[in-house]
């Protein structure tokens, strides 16, 4: 019997896979692999290009996924985070994006299949399309002689956004998240697209928030507090809302007990593996890092958790042990009467 | 309710306002309607003006602020969209929630595609009809604002408190039913009208607001009231103490009734209690319609009480007072462009010269603005604004500046304090911090150069060398991004360069700096923290102070070296595992007679005047078009859309060379192989008992995640007292006769052909190495005797066993070519000769060994330690310096 994402929500702390980068690098792939037979010719480089692997070495892509999928992950992300016409032009590749989002899903759809081919339907798997922020700011400027200059505008948010929901939908994806929200109004075009697009189609998705508070000062990239975050996005209905990427679990931690105290709806986390080392490594340990997820779930203050920059499956395979022993946070109701 | 949340919205910080909390203020000054003032700056495009009416709102306690730009001369969507993008870069004003205030629909979408936090659309309202009514309020819904309703329908606006409560009831279940609006989102505004006009349909004015105000909290749980405030006092204007009290009263009256919110200006407000008890009852009288005269009474105190002053505004202005260095401090800390410029001027007669200003108390507040930066006080945008105010501040020192080098006799340069190149490595394309530090460093007068992101060593070096730039810096967010530094800092040592390289980016980090970069440069490598620290390094580096920047220098080169020390010693305890323990890590291989071949031809084999056309046959083209910084695989580079023409034209220019080449027998390749018993040792020495010579090999001892092994090369030959094992080593040159080629060449300056020729060597010694590999592997050791692998197979290494060569990652070892030159007698063999920098001459050479097994494979040998150094010391009975000077790049 099939559930929804909603209803496993309310029996157990959902997981999330960690992350993509990573396990991509551990392949030490060169300029010829990312460009493939296809793009052999392509003018410009393309190495670094992550989501055109969904393309070029879909063989690569469904096997982190299949490896998260082993290692517990319930939820896993399509690797997708750039694949929006914005951040693809510095590749120009931009005509690709609806393509490379209908492959990712693929990708993890396989990978799905591959994992209930091995052990059964008993355990429901999820793919979530990732959306990340672009590579432009809406509300900073780039040039400080004009600080009211802007290098991307809300109406060009949105026309990306949607179409790469609309690849995304079109892959069979069974939500989407916006992750790694540095500005709020990106965030915001985003789901202005999401929504404009699933009332097109008729459709109904759930959709997931996270955003990324850069430093100590607390705040995202263009300014907010975790609190300013949270009610700027309280007009989308989401599934989830909470923090990844920037921070390791412990320096995130006041930040989603902001959103859990704040949020009424669930609430996730999934931090870096600690702080990158002076070598640009992060070196948390699997065990380390769910020793710190545990303190999170013994203040039930998340009900997803996972991993953003370098964790890896055996990151995740910790953080499912710990995060099966626990129940999930109990979500506020509705602020609101409706 | 489930709790007593009012309402939240938020701008960079939060406003939740509960049913505890106060009555919210909204500034009011920020309209084109209200304020005449305001429209004046907005007709002028003085934002900068403008922004100071914003934030006197915000510091004057509005905690929202309502923008309106509704005029007939003003292009009312465009203003208001650059007037939200100018607030969006202040924070002091930005941390509250915008109220975006218009009749018109395309400005109230505008502006709510501006703006980040949750803000209030003002107004919409049933005028227009449902449908319009609907669509709008889910566009407000869908942009995520809360939204004021004006009582306003298809017959006009509500001037009765019966007409007020119809209309309101209407919008709100319309709102909550049919749109979905959540009733916390939605604040009427029952319109509040002027008193006192003298007309009587007026005099219930506010009492018909209050009212409906009461009516509308206890029937529609969960809306807002909010109304313009000021409007009541309209037949007031010019008397401001009356205005003031009204406002006063006005609001006490309004909150007690349900009010929740208004707009106001904060500063043109009375406190209620200290309202002058005649004055409060006179004008409470017309508020609240008490008596039939109140409008006479009030009007009468009016005229005698005429006073158009309002309070004086107090700015503290305390800091005025202050040092001129505090001054300046405060003015960046701040932001604030207001007195920043007769500060620097007074700084300028203070300190005499401008550049002591700029080195002195500016540059001193910018650090501060650094470490508060750093620590997470300050953020982005705050540093934005001191950055400007800095530039400004340069700007006013700048004729001084000119005027000071023209009187030196100076050169005029338009660089300003210097040229810096900025560019995100090759690989990466993340640029946000980095265009931060390109905007910052713009504010401090220097020149920028941005290349952009994902840009190659070769075209940063050029650059920097044509645009001869001050200083290098360069960007780098993820990983991958770290190692393409360290390789555009070694590009830039050999060639020569010595502008300072900066460092910086996400992953970046003073220690990498230290450890990885700086040691690949002789220049002077440093790691920028921040934007906010670009300018203080950059102007220390490129100083003219000579004294001071040799001091600088000096000081962060003896600070890495200290960072390497502690690291190494941090590191060495960490990663690496001891010689010992690394051995007993070894590679385990099978050696038995399925593995071990005894060589068909065993000892020393000289190959002379090896056939051109044969070697030629095995050329590996690829690296040839590397060369030339023509990048992609071989064959299909001919037709790349980019560099196909050129790659073509050059492979055509090629193929003719080499064709003279072989026609003419101008090279001539020789080679020497040997083929030797050989067993391994447990101190990793490759022993050659026959020979009475032995190879010593280095064995990895980083820390290995699961069954990998640390490999040595020894590891692929048979241990002493097993089975009988051999091992084989070779040198070959196409070398000779490439300087007769190059000499006409050279004459006539003509570098492309004598480029082309050493290429073709090259290419040439690497084909022989391969031929003579083949060779071996199929008839001098024999042990592949059926192999049949096409060039492509070969380039990619399908073949059984290595041949890997000293210098290269698996040995980086030299000092074991010269037991290989004597094992071959190489130099009376064939000619070919070790320089004493133990590089080969002529430079077209390979040399290597060779190892059979099967389970041989190439590796890097990684960092090593000096404990393993001092044992290969020993064991090949040289000094441990020497050994140090030979395997530096490998030790940690």
């Amino acid at each position: 019997m099939q559930k929804s994402i909603q209803e496993i929500a309310k029996e157990k702390i959902l997981v999330l896979d960690g992350a993509m980068g990573t396990m991509i690098q551990r392949h030490t792939l060169e300029e010829a692999d990312f460009r493939g037979e296809r793009f052999k010719n392509h003018t410009s480089l393309v190495k670094g290009n992550n989501d055109l692997l969904c393309l070029t070495r879909p063989d690569i892509i469904e096997d982190i996924h299949f490896q998260y999928f082993e290692a517990g992950a319930d939820i896993v992300e399509t690797n997708t985070f750039n694949a929006q016409l914005i951040s693809l032009a510095d590749y120009d590749m931009s005509e690709l994006a609806y393509e490379i989002n209908v492959e990712a899903v693929h990708c993890a759809a396989k990978a799905r299949e591959r994992y209930y081919a091995k052990y059964g339907r008993d355990k429901q798997k999820f793919i979530a399309g990732a959306i990340g922020p672009t590579n432009k700011t809406a509300s900073l400027s780039p040039d400080v002689n004009d600080p009211g200059f802007r290098g991307i505008t809300f109406d060009e948010l949105v026309i990306a956004y949607k179409e790469q929901a609309a690849g995304l939908l079109e892959g069979g994806v069974d939500a989407f998240l916006v992750e790694t929200i540095f500005d709020t109004l990106n965030a915001k075009a985003a789901f202005f697209a999401i929504q404009e697009l699933m009332d097109e189609k008729n459709v109904q998705l759930p959709i997931m928030a996270s955003g990324t508070i850069t430093d100590a000062s607390g705040r995202t990239l263009s300014g907010q507090t975790a609190s300013a975050f949270n009610i700027s996005l309280s007009h989308v209905p989401l599934l989830s809302i909470g923090f990844n990427c920037a921070l390791g679990a412990s320096q995130l931690k006041p930040y989603v007990q902001i959103l859990s105290d704040e949020s009424p709806c669930l609430v996730s986390a999934y931090p870096n593996a600690g702080l990158p080392n002076a070598m640009g490594h992060y070196d948390q340990s699997p065990e380390e890092m769910a020793e710190l997820i545990k303190e999170y779930l013994e203040r039930s203050v998340v009900n997803i958790v996972g991993g953003c920059c370098g964790t890896t499956p055996d990151h995740i395979k910790a953080i499912a042990n710990v995060a099966k022993t626990y129940s999930p946070r109990i979500a506020l109701a509705s602020t609101t009467l409706a | 309710m489930t709790n007593n949340i009012k309402i939240k919205l938020s701008g960079l910080e939060g406003l939740i306002a509960t049913s505890d909390s106060n009555f919210i203020n909204v500034g009011e000054r920020t309209n084109v309607t209200g304020s005449k003032k305001f429209l004046n700056l907005i007709k002028d495009q003085n934002f900068d003006e403008a922004l100071n009416v914003a934030r006197e709102q915000v510091e004057g306690g509005a905690q929202i602020i309502d923008i309106n730009m509704d005029e007939a001369m003003i292009d009312g969507a465009a203003a208001m969209t650059r007037f939200l993008h100018l607030i969006a870069s202040e924070p002091d004003i930005a941390r509250v929630p915008i109220m975006i205030d218009s009749s018109k629909w395309e400005i109230i979408e505008a502006g709510l595609k501006c703006v980040q936090g949750k803000s209030i659309v003002n107004s919409i309202s049933l005028k227009e009809g449902e449908e319009d009514f609907i669509a709008k309020a889910k566009k407000v819904r869908r942009y995520g604002a809360a939204v004021i309703v004006m009582a306003f329908d298809e017959k006009g606006q509500a001037d009765s408190y019966e007409r007020r409560i119809e209309i309101c009831e209407r919008a709100y279940k319309i709102l909550v039913n049919q749109v979905g609006f959540p009733p916390t989102d939605i604040i009427f505004d029952p319109n509040i009208f002027p008193v006192g006009t003298g007309m009587e349909e007026h005099r219930n004015n506010a009492l018909d607001f209050f009212r409906a105000t009461k009516w509308i909290k206890e029937n529609l749980p969960g809306a807002l009231i909010s109304g313009g405030v000021s409007n009541v006092s309209f037949s007031f204007r010019g008397n401001n103490n009356v205005r003031e009290a009204m406002h006063s009263a006005f609001l006490y009256h309004g909150i007690q009734h349900g009010m929740d919110m208004g707009i106001v200006n904060p500063s043109q407000l009375e406190v209620y209690d200290e309202i002058p008890k005649e004055l409060l009852t006179l004008v409470e009288d017309v508020l609240l319609n008490r008596r039939d005269d109140a409008t006479e009474r009030l009007l009468g105190f009016a005229d005698n009480n005429k006073s158009t002053k309002s309070k004086e505004k107090v700015e503290d202005l305390e800091w005025r007072n202050w040092t001129i260095e505090k001054r300046l401090e405060h003015a960046l800390v701040k932001g604030m462009l207001d007195y920043i410029e007769v500060d620097t001027e007074e700084a300028r007669v203070k300190y005499g010269r401008p550049i002591h200003v700029i080195e002195g108390p500016l540059m001193a507040g910018m650090n501060i603005v650094g470490d508060l930066f750093g620590a997470g006080k300050m953020f982005l945008p705050q540093v934005v604004k001191s950055a400007r105010v800095m530039k400004k501040a340069v700007a006013v020192l700048e004729p001084f500046l000119l005027a000071e080098s023209e009187a030196l006799g100076e050169a005029e340069n338009n660089n300003g304090a210097g040229k810096i190149l900025l560019a995100t490595v090759k690989g990466d394309v993340h640029d946000i911090g980095k265009n931060i530090v390109g905007v910052v460093l713009g504010c401090n007068n220097y020149k920028i150069i941005d290349l952009g992101v994902m840009v190659p060593a070769e075209q940063i070096i050029e650059t920097a060398i044509k645009e001869k730039v001050d200083a290098i810096g360069l960007s780098g967010l993820i990983t991958p991004s770290l190692d393409e530094m360290i390789y555009v800092a070694k590009e830039m040592e050999r060639r020569n360069l010595n502008i300072p390289l900066l460092i910086g980016g996400a992953t970046t980090s003073r220690v990498h700096t230290a450890v990885k970069i700086a040691p690949s440069y002789t220049g002077n490598v440093i790691h920028v923290l921040d934007a906010s620290r670009a300018v203080p390094v950059i102007t220390q580096l490129v100083s003219e102070n000579e004294i001071e920047k040799i001091a600088f220098e000096k000081e962060v080169k003896a600070e890495y070296e200290q960072v390497r020390v502690n690291y190494e010693k941090h590191y060495n305890q960490k990663a690496l595992k001891s010689i010992d323990d690394a051995r007993k890590n070894k590679a385990s291989l099978l050696f038995d007679e399925s593995t071990v071949f005894n060589p068909a031809h065993k000892g020393v084999t000289v190959l002379k005047k090896m056939d051109l056309k044969t070697v030629a046959s095995y050329i590996d083209w690829t690296p040839f078009f590397q060369t030339w910084e023509l990048h992609g695989k071989f064959p299909a580079i001919l037709e790349d859309k980019v560099v196909g023409e050129q790659a073509t034209n050059l492979f055509l220019d090629a193929k003719q060379m080499l064709g003279d080449i072989i026609e003419n027998q101008k090279l001539e390749v020789r080679a020497v192989l040997g083929l030797f018993e050989a067993y391994s040792n447990d101190a990793d020495d490759i022993v050659l008992p026959t020979e009475g010579k032995t190879f010593r090999t280095l064995r990895q001892q980083t820390a290995k995640t699961s069954s990998q092994p640390n490999l040595a090369l020894s590891d692929f030959v048979a241990p002493q007292g097993t089975i009988k094992d051999y091992v084989g080593c070779f040198a070959v040159s196409s070398g000779f006769g490439l300087e007769s080629i190059i000499e006409p060449f050279e004459k006539n300056n003509d570098d492309y052909n004598s480029i082309l020729a050493k290429a073709l060597a090259d290419r040439l010694a690497e084909a022989a190495a391969e031929f003579l590999h083949k060779e071996v592997r199929t008839y001098y050791w024999g042990y592949q005797k059926d192999e049949s692998l096409s060039n492509e197979q070969l380039i990619s290494e399908e073949y059984c066993g290595i041949r890997p060569a000293p210098g290269y990652p698996a040995c980086p070892d030299h000092l074991e070519k010269q037991t290989i030159w004597e094992l071959l007698d190489v130099e009376s063999n064939i000619g070919m000769q070790l320089t004493s920098s133990l590089a080969m001459y002529p430079a077209a050479s390979v040399s290597g060994y060779y190892f059979a097994h099967p389970d041989a494979k190439y590796f890097g040998l990684g960092k090593i330690t000096e404990e393993q150094v001092k044992d290969y010391a020993n064991r090949k009975g040289i000094s441990f310096e020497e050994a140090t000077r030979w395997l530096s790049p490998n030790i940690l």
